[in-house]
């Protein structure tokens, strides 16, 4: 029923067609695996939709309907099974298995990563797999610790948020309270464990000086737009093959503010609209981008009296579970809405099938739609 | 431990009635499957500070249950019997700490994807219970009211889409002294049927004045507890060690005398149940110590969960505005601004959510419901006498739009 309705509703909205899996892929028409990029976000901490793709949402989310969709393979119904957490889903969606580490605790994945996969073999250096991330938490999510991988295979995490702390030096009042690590509790800033990107290294890696950094901050309204802001001197200057960047401005609406919440699904909706540009305008990018966009899990429904509608992902009801997933990029067939229930987990085999590593011990399955 | 092992002094550090609730269904609750026991612990240990309805739904499972016979307890909790639990949790101190073993319990499922078998559990018992059980019928039918966007001076945009539905739409209310009529309405309704927090006023600002007879609490009466409150919760997250899930743990743990009497300013000193229920707002809802609008949908929604009210009124306030990076980052002096617009959608939505959860209550048939933009002239009236997804041209004040309605 839930994925009947948002096929329905795209499909009205925006004149798509509806697919198959008999439909071939026509992935063999892209670009050949060692050329393509992948970059995957996800879609700011879950939003659901009545806020966005049904017809009374769909006002929120304009450049997702009008731009993006027509020239993308659209899945209604991306369940998740897993923890609805949002650094242990991020952790599942990366590494295709159903983790079940302390949503809130600094520890690496358990299962090998995507970029572990990647990296080991297709042999590629630190500085062609990235993650940029909102929150301190997520400060472990590039390198898990499997024993067959982990140390020294893993991307490479930046916490634009962080690095602003740090350019900044930390003031309190105020800033302290941009830097809270999540919006489920106030004031909390974890103490980072791990690999860290370390400040000097924006001035030699991604050319920009903390000042400048600073400064251009200051015109930015979101850290999610701050993570825009790095995401694209990453592929200006690093160029990496393998980008992942975690949006999380939605997640605002554990404080309850309902208009806090949809002013960021309209800013996530814009931010996914100018990265899409900017890797149209980016030479290393343009036309061999696979570019990904999921969010990690919905958010509760209203009719769930043990909830309180969309301020949480608590009751794991069917719509907290239940996403979707927008590809485009070339090789993927364009306005086309696919409905067959797949998961979360099948992320990473797909992203293997496509850059040619193989997930040993993903869950999931390639999704024979795109690959 | 598990349950076949209790004993009446297992509850020796239970409140007084909670003890003797507890004592006197020791062989009930000796019969009840681990992964179900603490649940209804949680729920009798704070019984000498529940609201009437809710030790009278206690009361009524718990001779429900103990009128079982053993193989219907079984049938009645078999989803709950199935339920694998970790050996630390079985050794945990259920007893004692029930809430706490609650909140292990929910990671527990989540980890180890039990999580649905235990909401089935959960909502098989429910419906059994209601069958077995009814909840009381209110003794006069319910009475919702919101009123949303206080200091908003015009709004073009469409208000009240998700309730105009399910009721009638006016456009010309005449709003003058419109909130003293809504309270006035209030204060008779509470004059002519008598009831135990009955009928119940919330507001996201300053209270207006108001007849004692009716239960009420604000946001910004609590205010000094709610920065007494966030003070703690900055130091406790300073501490080594604190995370998100034990600051839940601690803040669950946080009593009123804790913080002393001035601090619950409106709430009698001698009415523990809402001193108890003021705190619990601000410890147990998320965003309540920081926005008004949260605090009063919170506070409305718990108010009709646990104390079941036949009246409540709702009066929504602007709440402080949420900070773009750029300010924060300027250093701007961070004195509080108010953000009306963004309050008045806030509490737009909130006002469906307040409705939503009456209707959860026994006797929807028969509620109704009015939602006005306060000085203004739009208001939606949901009710058996109310059309449904229908304008009116009507120009009533709010009084008469009550009468009309109820």
């Amino acid at each position: 029923m839930l994925a009947r309705t948002r096929r329905d509703f795209l499909c009205d909205a925006a004149g798509l067609t509806l697919g198959s899996t008999l439909m071939p892929s026509w992935w063999a028409r892209g670009v050949s695996s060692a050329k393509r990029k992948v970059i995957v976000v996800t879609f700011g901490g879950g939003a659901r939709d009545q806020e966005t793709f049904a017809p009374e949402g769909q006002e929120n989310i304009p450049h997702l309907m009008n731009e993006l969709i027509p020239q993308a393979s659209f899945f209604t119904q991306v369940v998740n099974r897993g923890i609805l957490g949002h650094y242990v889903a991020t952790a599942s969606l990366a590494t295709g298995v159903y983790e079940t580490i302390n949503n809130f605790a600094s520890l690496p994945p358990e299962s090998p990563t995507v970029f572990e996969y990647f990296r080991k073999d297709l042999k590629r250096p630190s500085s062609d797999a990235w993650v940029v991330a909102p929150s301190n938490g997520f400060n472990r999510i590039g390198e898990s610790s499997h024993r067959s991988y982990g140390s020294g295979l893993g991307a490479r995490v930046i916490l634009p948020k962080h690095l602003l702390s740090a350019a900044t030096s930390g003031g309190r009042n105020d800033f302290q309270h941009l830097l809270r690590d999540n919006y489920e509790t106030p004031f909390y800033a974890p103490e980072l464990e791990g690999n860290e990107f370390q400040l000097q290294q924006l001035e030699t890696l991604l050319k920009v000086s903390v000042g400048d950094f600073r400064e251009h901050a200051q015109t930015l309204s979101s850290p999610d737009e701050l993570s825009l802001y790095i995401a694209r001197r990453l592929m200006r200057e690093v160029s990496p093959t393998l980008l992942w960047i975690t949006m999380h401005d939605i997640d605002v609406a554990h404080a309850g503010a309902y208009s806090l919440y949809i002013e960021g699904i309209q800013r996530t909706d814009r931010l996914c609209s100018e990265l899409w540009k900017a890797i149209q305008s980016e030479p290393d990018y343009a036309g061999k981008t696979t570019l990904f966009i999921l969010p990690d899990f919905g958010r509760d429904s209203d009719d769930d009296a043990g909830g309180n509608g969309f301020q949480h992902h608590r009751t794991g009801d069917v719509l907290s579970r239940t996403t979707w997933m927008l590809v485009v990029g070339p090789g993927i067939r364009e306005g086309v809405v696919y409905d067959r229930a797949m998961e979360s987990t099948d992320l990473v085999p797909t992203l293997g099938a496509m850059l040619g590593f193989s997930p040993t011990f993903a869950q999931g399955q390639k999704i024979s739609e795109l690959v | 431990m598990f349950p076949q092992d209790l004993k009446p002094e297992h509850f020796s550090s239970y409140p007084p009635e909670a003890r003797k609730l507890a004592t006197n269904y020791v062989s009930t609750l000796q019969r009840l499957p681990l992964s179900f026991v603490p649940g209804l612990l949680r729920e009798i240990i704070e019984y000498d500070f529940k609201f009437p309805a809710e030790r009278s739904a206690r009361e009524k499972e718990l001779a429900y249950i103990s009128r079982l016979s053993p193989e219907q307890t079984k049938e009645c909790l078999s989803g709950f019997a199935v339920i694998r639990l970790s050996p630390q949790l079985e050794a945990f101190d259920w007893v004692k700490s029930p809430a706490q073993f609650v909140e292990q319990l929910s990671a527990h499922l989540w980890s180890t994807r039990q999580l649905d078998a235990f909401r089935k559990a959960s909502n098989d018992y429910a419906d059994h219970l209601r069958a077995a059980v009814p909840p009381e019928a209110p003794p006069i039918p319910r009475l919702g009211i919101t009123i949303i966007g206080q200091g908003v001076a015009s709004y073009d945009s469409p208000l009240f889409r998700k309730l105009r539905p399910h009721g009638t739409y006016f456009s010309k209310v005449n709003p003058e002294d419109g909130v003293r009529k809504l309270l006035g309405f209030l204060a008779e309704r509470a004059q002519a049927h008598s009831i135990p927090y009955g009928h119940w006023y919330i507001d996201g600002g300053e209270e207006a004045e108001h007849p004692a007879a009716l239960t009420s609490v604000s946001y910004n009466a609590l205010e000094s507890l709610r920065a007494s409150l966030l003070q703690r919760m900055q130091a406790e997250l300073e501490r080594p060690g604190m995370g998100p899930e034990a600051l839940r743990t601690k803040m669950a743990q946080m009593r009123p005398s804790d913080f002393g009497a001035e601090k619950f300013v409106g709430v009698s000193p001698q009415d523990p149940v809402m001193r108890r229920f003021a705190l619990s707002l601000l410890t147990e809802g998320s965003g309540t110590q920081i926005f008004s609008t949260s605090f009063a949908q919170w506070a409305a929604r718990e108010a009709l969960r646990r104390a079941q009210p036949v009246t409540l009124l709702v009066r929504f306030a602007p709440r402080q505005r949420q900070k773009p990076m750029n300010e924060l980052l300027g250093g701007i002096p961070a004195r509080p601004e108010p953000d009306p617009l963004g309050s008045l959608i806030d509490a737009d939505f909130s006002a469906y959510y307040n409705w939503l959860n009456q209707q959860r209550l026994l006797g929807a048939e028969q509620s109704s419901f009015v939602v006005w933009f306060e000085g203004h002239n739009q208001a939606v009236a949901i009710g058996p006498a109310m059309a449904r997804s229908t304008e009116s041209r009507s120009a009533p004040d709010l009084k008469q739009l009550l009468s009309w309605t109820v």
